[in-house]
């Protein structure tokens, strides 16, 4: 496995906690009475093929630092690429400038729920091979390889497939005395085989949904055996051509894995995010129909008893998964929905004080759940994701027996095109793979398929659902919220489900 | 580094000096039969808003350089933001290497020799020497009228000054400084029955007038509270120019040559062959992207150093051209396509005023949001209005209306097509970035297809 190491692994280097303690000093010394800074080595690689070319590969690296200040209770954040000693100085009290600024337009002022201070915290992905120590020949083979088993199937006429990989290596300190080092790695292998009809009347395509991106190493691309794989996608994309056409109405629906956690990210993980839910992002990712959590929490019935949704940062190999978040907290597991009913938010140390009432009813402790993050070194931290996760049921079913239990329906298989509304009430959901369900049995192939739903409804609807054996991992790699704009990677694991008489529209148009 | 004009100004980035000695610096690290280098450097500011209080806010710098290695046909790209000698040499190397082991590309395309470039007017110093008290200054601009009347203001500032080169082996050399800023603002009522939002940009701060955009967003939220539901359907619409930039932008990357010529585009044609010379929209439809559009300058050459112009994609309703990039351009025998900057659609000489009034019945649309692809074979996406969607009849705008989602294709769109207003610069994109140059009009359509109501507002 030896092969080109781009970067020297020079990160481990003290001098950069001498450098987070000198721009903490500076911030405080100007004035700052809390303050944060984040010095992070991100690396990314991606290689893409098409067809039988590999059509690029790209290699980054980026470093830098930000500084994080409260003053009087308002935020200043500013970072640079030029890590030197002067440099964070003059940073650290850019930040403070700028939060000084803000005060101006300050009405209530920031305030943070305590935490444990850190000293010396260390974690890291459980990644097995460094993406990045492997050759490059090797990742390129793989990946005409499988192309080349995907064009050898009849009527597969395209097919374009990557992987992309990042390290992120961060140190984080804090004025309260924390000092964390940590490296994530993700991966991303991905494969899209598109079919073209002979009259070039019709394509469809194929994506390879079945392998979700992972916070592991290389060994995820090679368990996702791409070149095994290939012909399977090649061969589902070539028979969507020739699938019938959905006829529209209301069917029961039974969504697989592969891509129902699509469906739980938008219509449950993203309303549940504290801020919207007090419309800090209604200028962009908008706010919540979970609103207002004081006539939430407790009360509002998200779905049957057997449904309950977890928040963490644990699930090993999940992409959201760290030893602490970017305020410095640890993360805990929280059951965002308890029974069907809602019962927790996410959130960062700022945000945890908002729902003080709640937890002290709850007799829970009042602290952040570790859901922190910045996309790097240039960008504030703010609330997003951790893994948000149907947990499976008490009966042992699997994906055949719900389609057996289904006299009929549709079965969904990966996600497709998505689309939901600034609250999180309607939603639209394609997919990849489509089958008809008549008496227990699947009995052909469907396309033009999309579900629209009105989220408590769809959540209510559900009547049946998987058990532990048919619990998996799927994941967004960059899920965006924020301005400006920020990339979030978190998994959603869960079971397969039934909802009852969902509604169906037919996507297919002609030109 | 040119010199900060005061300890929180963002306007740093390259000269044109230092990123010529960059770029000179690192061909002469390099080895390669041929070596493009790419620089990009600048600073971004930002405040963001909520509550009617800024909530974050953030000022950062930074510079990268990537470096495309080719040996043979094969080739290799690092980027880093590491611009010392030994981090650019080592980089240089890691380039070489890569391409060593990169299987060979039979689509590799030749560098490109010296090119000349019109000059550019995509830089404003208004924009550069914005700073966090001058957007504080424009936050409360928003805030305080809305925090007075009762609302909830929210909202996103950001601008952007900054330099791209390029340059390669062959002695190509391409530079430019550009700037950008957007605000926008969604002001809700506080029983949360009501939403309105308004939106600008420029490359210069000074067009962006704070006050006006609030009180546009305030006028919009106490316009829209309690919304009445109407059935989903298809709807004679007017649609506000950033609802057609929505839209229109999606086209911007549709008329790509190759996906046509492949059978998996709208643009190609059952049978073989594409749809060039074709008429597929309204004949008062005419769309062109341009580098030199006074509403939204932008520099005047792409990522390979090849010089952009301006060029026109359809003209009265006629697909005129396809991209072609230069690969695919040598195969099929034509000239590569030099487009970039500005997206702009024609606009007729109505006004939106006008438009509403000559409408029996119909919906008036603020904006659209969650635009994601449903069928690429005819451009078809899924979508809903949102901050702002109100019922029109009998020539007057009468009631706020549900939110809706649709279903429908920019093609189909500019086919139904019943009038048009002024082209202005829109901020179309979802995330309020400041992203590619929209410019557009109202535009008044029949039959577009709403498929269902939301609850949303």
């Amino acid at each position: 496995m030896a092969g080109v190491s781009p970067t020297g692994a020079a990160y481990a280097d003290p001098a950069f906690k001498e450098l987070a303690l000198r721009a903490l000093d500076a911030a405080r010394s100007a004035g700052a009475q809390y303050a944060d800074v984040r010095i992070s080595a991100g690396r990314t690689q991606n290689i893409s093929a098409r067809d039988r070319r590999v059509a690029g590969i790209n290699d980054r690296e980026t470093f830098g630092f930000g500084v994080r200040t409260l003053v009087d209770g308002a935020w200043g954040f500013a970072a640079s690429s030029l890590v030197t000693a002067e440099e964070v100085t003059r940073v650290a009290r850019q930040a403070v400038e700028q939060a000084r600024a803000n005060r101006s337009a300050l009405r209530r002022p920031v305030e943070l729920a305590p935490t444990e201070a850190v000293p010396n915290g260390v974690w890291r992905s459980p990644a097995r091979i460094d993406p990045f120590d492997v050759d490059l020949k090797d990742k390129a083979e793989l990946l005409l390889a499988a192309n080349a088993a995907a064009l050898a199937v009849n009527g597969a006429r395209f097919v374009n497939s990557s992987m992309f990989f990042l390290r992120d290596e961060k140190t984080y300190a804090n004025t309260e005395g924390s000092v964390i080092t940590q490296t994530i790695y993700r991966a991303q292998p991905s494969m899209t085989v598109t079919a073209v009809s002979s009259d070039m009347s019709d394509f469809q395509s194929r994506q390879s949904t079945d392998i979700q991106p992972m916070g592991r190493g290389y060994e995820h691309v090679l368990d996702g055996k791409l070149v095994e794989n290939a012909p399977r996608w090649a061969n589902e994309a070539v028979e969507k051509l020739s699938a019938k056409s959905v006829d529209v109405g209301r069917y029961d629906l039974i969504l697989h894995p592969t891509h129902l956690w699509l469906t739980i990210h938008e219509s449950i993980a993203h309303p549940t995010e504290l801020d919207r839910a007090y419309g800090y992002e209604a200028n962009y990712a908008g706010t919540s129909f979970v609103s207002p959590p004081e006539e939430m929490l407790g009360k509002f019935r998200y779905g049957p008893e057997f449904m309950n949704i977890q928040g963490d940062r644990t699930q090993e190999g999940s992409l959201a998964a760290c030893g602490w978040d970017d305020d410095g907290v640890k993360p805990d597991t929280f059951l965002i929905i308890k029974n069907g009913v809602v019962n927790d938010y996410q959130t960062t140390r700022e945000q945890a004080l908002w729902l003080d009432w709640w937890y002290k009813q709850q007799n829970m402790p009042t602290r952040s759940h570790g859901c922190s993050y910045a996309q790097s070194w240039a960008d504030v931290q703010f609330q997003r994701m951790p893994n948000v996760s149907l947990l499976p049921g008490e009966e042992d079913l699997g994906w055949d027996d719900l389609i057996a239990a289904t006299d009929r329906g549709i079965a969904i298989v990966g996600d497709g095109s998505f689309s939901i509304d600034q609250q999180r009430y309607n939603a639209q959901f394609g997919g990849q793979l489509f089958y008809e369900i008549r008496g227990g049995k699947v009995v052909g192939m469907l396309k033009d398929v999309a579900y629209q739903i009105r989220t408590p409804e769809f959540w209510n609807a559900m009547d049946m659902i998987g058990g532990q054996k048919s619990y998996e991992l799927g994941g967004a790699f960059g899920d965006g919220k924020g301005q400006p704009a920020q990339s979030n990677s978190v998994s959603h694991g869960c079971v397969p489900t039934r909802h009852r008489q969902i509604n169906i529209i037919n996507t297919g148009r002609t030109a | 580094m040119s010199t900060p004009r005061s300890l929180a100004a963002p306007a740093r980035f390259l000269s044109r000096e230092e990123a010529k000695a960059i770029s000179d610096r690192v061909l002469g690290f390099a080895s390669a039969d041929e070596t493009r280098v790419s620089i990009n450097s600048g600073g971004r500011g930002n405040t963001r808003f909520a509550v009617n209080q800024i909530s974050t806010s953030g000022d950062n710098y930074d510079a990268d350089i990537s470096i495309r290695s080719v040996i043979g046909k094969r080739t290799g790209t690092v980027t880093t933001n590491k611009l010392d000698d030994e981090s650019l040499r080592r980089a240089v190397q890691t380039a070489e290497a890569l391409a060593r082991l990169a299987p060979e590309d039979p689509e590799l395309m030749p560098e490109l020799g010296p090119q000349s470039y019109e000059p550019d007017e995509a830089w404003q110093d208004a924009t550069a020497e914005l700073g966090p008290t001058g957007r504080a200054s424009a936050v409360q601009a928003i805030t305080n009228p809305a925090a007075a009347a009762g609302l909830t203001s929210t909202g996103y500032l950001e601008h952007q000054a900054g330099s791209r080169a390029v340059a390669n082996s062959r002695g190509l050399f391409a530079y430019g400084r550009s700037t950008g800023a957007v605000l926008t603002t969604t002001v809700r009522t506080p029983d949360g029955t009501g939403s309105g939002w308004a939106g600008g940009i420029s490359n210069s701060w000074s067009d962006i007038n704070a006050a006006q955009l609030g009180e546009q967003a305030i006028e919009k939220a106490r316009r829209s509270v309690n919304p009445v539901a109407v059935e989903p359907g298809r709807y004679t619409v007017v649609l506000e120019p950033t609802a057609v930039g929505n839209l229109v932008q999606l086209l911007g990357s549709a008329f790509n040559a190759r996906s046509a010529e492949e059978g998996r585009s709208f643009f190609s044609k059952a049978g073989g062959g594409t749809k060039l010379g074709d008429r597929v929209v309204d004949p008062r439809v005419t769309l062109i992207s341009d580098p030199h559009d006074e509403r939204a300058p932008a520099n005047t050459f792409n990522g390979e150093g090849m010089p952009v112009t301006s060029n026109t994609w359809i003209e009265n309703g006629i697909v005129k051209a396809l991209d072609y990039d230069r690969y695919w351009a040598s195969r099929k025998g034509v000239e590569a396509t030099q487009s970039g900057g500005a997206l702009i659609m024609s606009g007729g000489d109505s006004s939106l005023e006008e438009l509403i009034a000559s409408t029996q019945r119909g919906l008036l649309v603020t904006r659209f949001w969650y635009i994601r692809s449903v069928d690429p074979r005819t451009i078809l996406y899924t979508g809903l209005t949102r901050d702002g969607t109100f019922l029109i009849e009998n020539g007057k705008v009468t009631r706020p209306v549900k939110n809706l989602r649709f279903n429908e294709s920019p093609i189909f769109m500019l086919n139904n097509l019943e009038g048009m207003g002024r082209s202005v610069r829109v901020s179309a994109s979802e995330s309020g970035g400041v992203g590619r140059g929209i410019v557009v009009p109202p535009i008044k359509v029949r039959d577009f297809n709403f498929t269902s109501l939301s609850d949303a507002i």
